[in-house]
């Protein structure tokens, strides 16, 4: 039988707020345990919770950004269940009344189709603290750093048909809670999560199949593993006569498999029902506006403006703005270089992200800055080093510091342009190759190569490759 | 000097007759001699008092200080009081001791009042009799063999038998006014949001409201002022001027529009506190008052409604207490569900329980919609139907309880029958509206005089009405000054 999988993601994205969600205690991530924490973070009886505008905010940035049904008036629940982490033995989080609704955006697969994946909702809630299993012997501890930190939980449609689509649509929110900078997008540090609801069912059936939910899995490469293992086993068992269980599973990254963590009878009944110690949270227009206003240009915004007004491939495009701060890199090199946006966005997609991803650093982290690597690109734009040279250069701006003309200048790698010289060179190279010469003489075009080879090397590989091809042909032709 | 009112003892003070050291150390004497017997309070706070009072002397000297400073009063213990324990007068939190001060504390403090101690109440303020308490029931002034009424009972008891002038209570169903005309106090639940629940330990948080048990209007229109307004750390107060209510007591009673709740004459109502009541009505009409007789259909929606809110939102509000960060841990827990049921088990009382039960209950799947669901919609009617009131009255009246103080014991073992003592006094809360309770009149039980209440509501925001109006009133009666027989 054909099957076909059915991939719905929840996304929790930390929001990059100074302060929690209804306290006044600070966000950073990796203080001290409990440190910050405070009494309403804590769960001391008497405290009450006030609301942050800020997270607010960052909610409705999301919403224009995805073209969401922003709530005027959306209400804060609690759920309810007992755990150590969870101080007051309830969470807040909204649950009938999202302040997010109905959104959609577009991804685009490797092979350049587009698809659009629904949001059913976003909705605001806080998170829990830590509780720690290792180092305390017999005894748990507990963290509550991150209580009351806010999230932003983003529920798609079960839109998505693989796991490649899956990652598609989650690296697409992640880069766009980037260019919103509501999130830090830091996955090892847990801002930003995401739960996936697989299932499967016979191509062709409109009912969907059972799901199980995958748990907390914290990178992109895991999220694929975690479907596509869960999209086999489903298939499996049902092949094999038996039926996919709706429960709730967690992905072990080190065996590569998900494995059942509670089953639906025994998930909690939560209990939800409207906070009172909140008032319904209230948008109106002028909130709304001041927010549309301060909009950062979008993802996909930016990306058809390279293509329109750069001239680049939509790939090329897609690629650099896949980050707010790769595309910044990129727009700077090229508003430094006064254009030839061809030529810087080959160079920021080529020999810069090797060099970074070797190094494993971010584009904020590059060792060469943006006005630097423009200083280089300039130099290749008027001839004075070749692309080849500039790749040496390049190597060497990285590893220590200096700028693109000092290298050029101590290394002598300016290009040489200088017709004689060149054609020195190429006479002492034909002098001490007579044979070559000949048998090219004789018809063998292939050895043309050789002759440039033996010309650069001659010259410390900074002849103008232009002008050495022209000028070797013509010699050449005797 | 125990007897004089909180506004006499200010006047006294500002005018250097006594000090607040005096004035504190005469009630500190009264709360050693007298306390006991009533078991009004949980903590006395007596160094704490001494502070103050010299505090408030040295102020008081320089001619600084307002309308309340060196006045000694009492906190019911749910308000939470940095450095001193609040019990809620649970196991769960006998030894508790919260480091900040609930916003109500606060105020009062800056205000200049001197802190006697903390006063018992029902366990986690709820009861009707103050029978609930962990620290045993509070007994009621008039006669040691009853109770006070609840959940706010010792300091009912307190300021009824004069040994504090004033206190603090809280009102979630009637737990200020109940106590209030039990002990014949004058009994003030404002408006939902008028003051802070910033620091008072929730019970039923869209309930849950503070007020003042005083021994007439004006105090409680001091008192109230102080304790009012808008405060950044609760959501839910209401960001409005807070009137001079002190200012506004001479409002007269002349076409006052008053309105007599049908619903809460019927069945269950003590004929002797009827008389008392009726009676009231009387001397308000002669005053120039228009009575009317008004009918809010939906109310006796109000028990069953307030009996599934209250224990819902109790149920959650409570969760916290799990023995892991603060309050009682039970000892050498096996594991992690071990910890909660043997910490919350031991912890809280029978009836703190039942409500978390009732509570859990109402909010399960498939429960949720029968019972919580349909107690806001009825809570929707029940305000609706005071706001429909609103348009021809300016206030409506009816009894504060059905009966007068009933004896220890007589109710303990029927919960239905303890939670229809606060018919009259629900509604307010479910509406969100301010309420209080004034004396009028005594019935005799037993050979003893037991003080009847009778209780205005007005509507949101009203409060300077409700207290103008119970001061004209008491400006013609004596009632609110007659005082325990052994306590004067």
């Amino acid at each position: 039988m054909n099957w076909e999988t059915v991939i719905g993601l929840e996304i929790h994205a930390q929001l990059a707020t100074r302060s929690k969600i209804f306290s006044g205690s600070a966000t950073a991530y990796g203080a001290e345990p409990n440190t910050q924490a405070n009494l309403v973070d804590l769960g001391y009886p008497g405290v009450l919770p006030v609301l942050n505008g800020e997270a607010v905010r960052m909610a409705i940035r999301f919403a224009v950004a995805t073209g969401s049904k922003i709530s005027r008036r959306s209400i804060f629940a609690r759920k309810n269940y007992f755990y150590p982490d969870l101080p007051k033995g309830y969470q807040i989080s909204q649950y009938e009344r999202p302040v997010v609704e109905n959104g959609s955006l577009e991804i685009v697969l490797e092979d350049g189709t587009r698809k659009t994946i629904g949001i059913t909702r976003a909705h605001l809630e806080e998170d829990a603290g830590k509780s720690l299993h290792e180092d305390f012997h017999g005894l748990s501890g507990i963290d509550l750093n991150r209580a009351g930190t806010p999230l932003l939980e983003i529920v798609s449609e079960p839109d998505m048909r693989s796991a490649k689509e899956a990652i598609a649509y989650l690296k697409k929110i992640h880069t766009l809670v980037r260019y919103l900078e509501i999130c830090d997008g830091n996955m090892q540090e847990g801002s930003f999560r995401c739960d996936a609801n697989v299932s499967v069912r016979p191509v062709g059936q409109a009912e969907f199949g059972t799901r199980a939910e995958i748990k907390n899995v914290n990178s992109f490469r895991f999220v694929e593993r975690a479907i596509n293992y869960e999209v086999e086993r489903q298939i499996e068992l049902l092949e094999g006569g038996g039926k996919v269980k709706q429960e709730t599973r967690l992905y072990d990254a080190d065996k590569g498999e998900t494995r059942s963590m509670r089953s639906k009878e025994e998930a909690n009944d939560y209990r939800y029902f409207p906070d009172p110690d909140l008032l319904p949270l209230v948008i109106d227009e002028a909130t709304i506006e001041q927010v549309r206003a301060t909009m950062p240009e979008l993802p996909d915004e930016k990306a058809a403006r390279f293509v329109r007004d750069h001239g680049l491939s939509e790939y090329d495009a897609g690629v650099l703005t896949s980050s707010r701060e790769l595309a910044g890199y990129y727009e700077t090199v090229v508003r430094k270089l006064g254009g030839h946006a061809k030529l810087a966005a080959n160079w920021v997609m080529g020999d810069l992200s090797g060099a970074l991803n070797k190094d494993a650093l971010d584009i904020g982290q590059s060792r060469v800055s943006a006005d630097a690597f423009a200083g280089l690109l300039a130099r290749i734009q008027d001839n004075t080093i070749s692309g080849k040279i500039a790749k040496e250069v390049f190597e060497a701006m990285w590893s220590d510091g200096k700028g693109a003309d000092e290298i050029i200048e101590a290394k002598g790698l300016r290009q040489i342009t200088d017709t004689s010289a060149i054609e020195s060179a190429i006479d002492d190279v034909m002098a001490k190759n007579p044979g070559q010469l000949a048998d090219y003489r004789s018809g063998k075009d292939k050895l043309f190569g050789f002759f440039v080879g033996q010309v650069m090397k001659a010259t410390g590989g900074k002849a103008n490759p232009a002008q050495l091809n022209d000028l070797l042909k013509r010699k050449l032709a005797g | 000097m125990h007897t004089l009112t909180v506004s006499e003892l200010a006047a006294g003070l500002r005018a250097r007759k006594f000090s607040s050291l005096d004035l504190t150390l005469h009630f500190l004497g009264r709360i050693e001699r007298l306390g006991p017997e009533l078991n009004a309070f949980v903590t006395v706070t007596a160094d704490r008092a001494l502070t103050d009072a010299r505090a408030a002397d040295e102020a008081l000297a320089k001619g600084e200080g307002g309308p309340l400073t060196g006045v000694p009063v009492a906190h019911k213990d749910i308000f939470c009081t940095d450095g001193i324990r609040t019990t809620c007068s649970s196991k769960m939190l006998s030894s508790f001791v919260a480091p900040y001060d609930a916003t109500v504390v606060s105020r009062w403090r800056a205000a200049g009042t001197v802190l006697l101690g903390k006063t018992n109440m029902d366990e986690f303020a709820m009861g009707s009799s103050n029978e609930t308490s962990f620290f045993g029931p509070v007994r009621n002034p008039w006669d040691h063999k009853r109770v006070p009424g609840g959940s706010s009972g010792g300091s009912a008891a307190a300021v009824a038998a004069c040994i504090a002038p004033a206190a603090t209570g809280t009102d979630t169903g009637g737990s200020i006014r109940q106590p209030a005309a039990l002990t014949n106090l004058t009994g003030i639940k404002p408006t939902y949001g008028r003051v802070s629940r910033y620091g008072m330990i929730a019970f039923a948080s869209s309930l849950d409201q503070a007020g003042v048990l005083a021994r007439s209007a004006e105090d409680a229109a001091l008192l109230l002022e102080a304790m009012s307004g808008f405060d950044p750390n609760d959501s839910t107060s209401v960001d409005r001027p807070v009137p001079n209510y002190a200012a506004e007591l001479n409002q007269p009673l002349k076409g006052l529009r008053v309105g007599i709740i049908r619903e809460f004459f019927g069945e269950g109502l003590d004929p002797a506190v009827e008389k008392c009541v009726r009676a009231a009505i009387g001397l308000l009409q002669q005053e120039g008052a228009v009575i009317k007789d008004v009918s809010l259909p939906s109310l006796p929606l109000s028990v069953p409604t307030y009996y599934v809110v209250a224990p819902a939102e109790c149920s959650s509000n409570l969760s916290r207490f799990d023995g892991v960060r603060f309050g009682h841990r039970c000892e050498q827990p096996k594991d992690l569900l071990d910890l909660y049921q043997r910490s919350r088990g031991e912890g809280f009382g029978a009836e703190v329980k039942r409500r978390i039960m009732t509570g859990t209950y109402v909010l399960s799947a498939g429960y949720y919609d029968a019972y919580y669901l349909q107690a806001q919609k009825c809570r929707a009617l029940i305000a609706s139907d005071f706001a429909r009131a609103f348009n021809d009255v300016d206030v409506v009246l009816s009894p504060t309880a059905p009966t007068a103080a009933f004896e220890l014991g007589a109710k303990t073992s029927d919960p239905i029958a303890m939670y229809l003592n606060d018919i009259y006094s629900i509604a307010a809360n479910l509406a969100g509206l301010p309420g209080i309770s004034i004396p009028c009149g005594f019935v005799n039980e037993g050979g003893k005089d037991l003080p009847v209440g009778l209780q205005l509501v007005g509507p949101h925001f009203g409060e300077s009405r409700l207290l103008s109006v119970s001061h004209q009133y008491q400006r013609h009666t004596d009632w609110h000054k007659r005082i325990a027989p052994g306590y004067a």
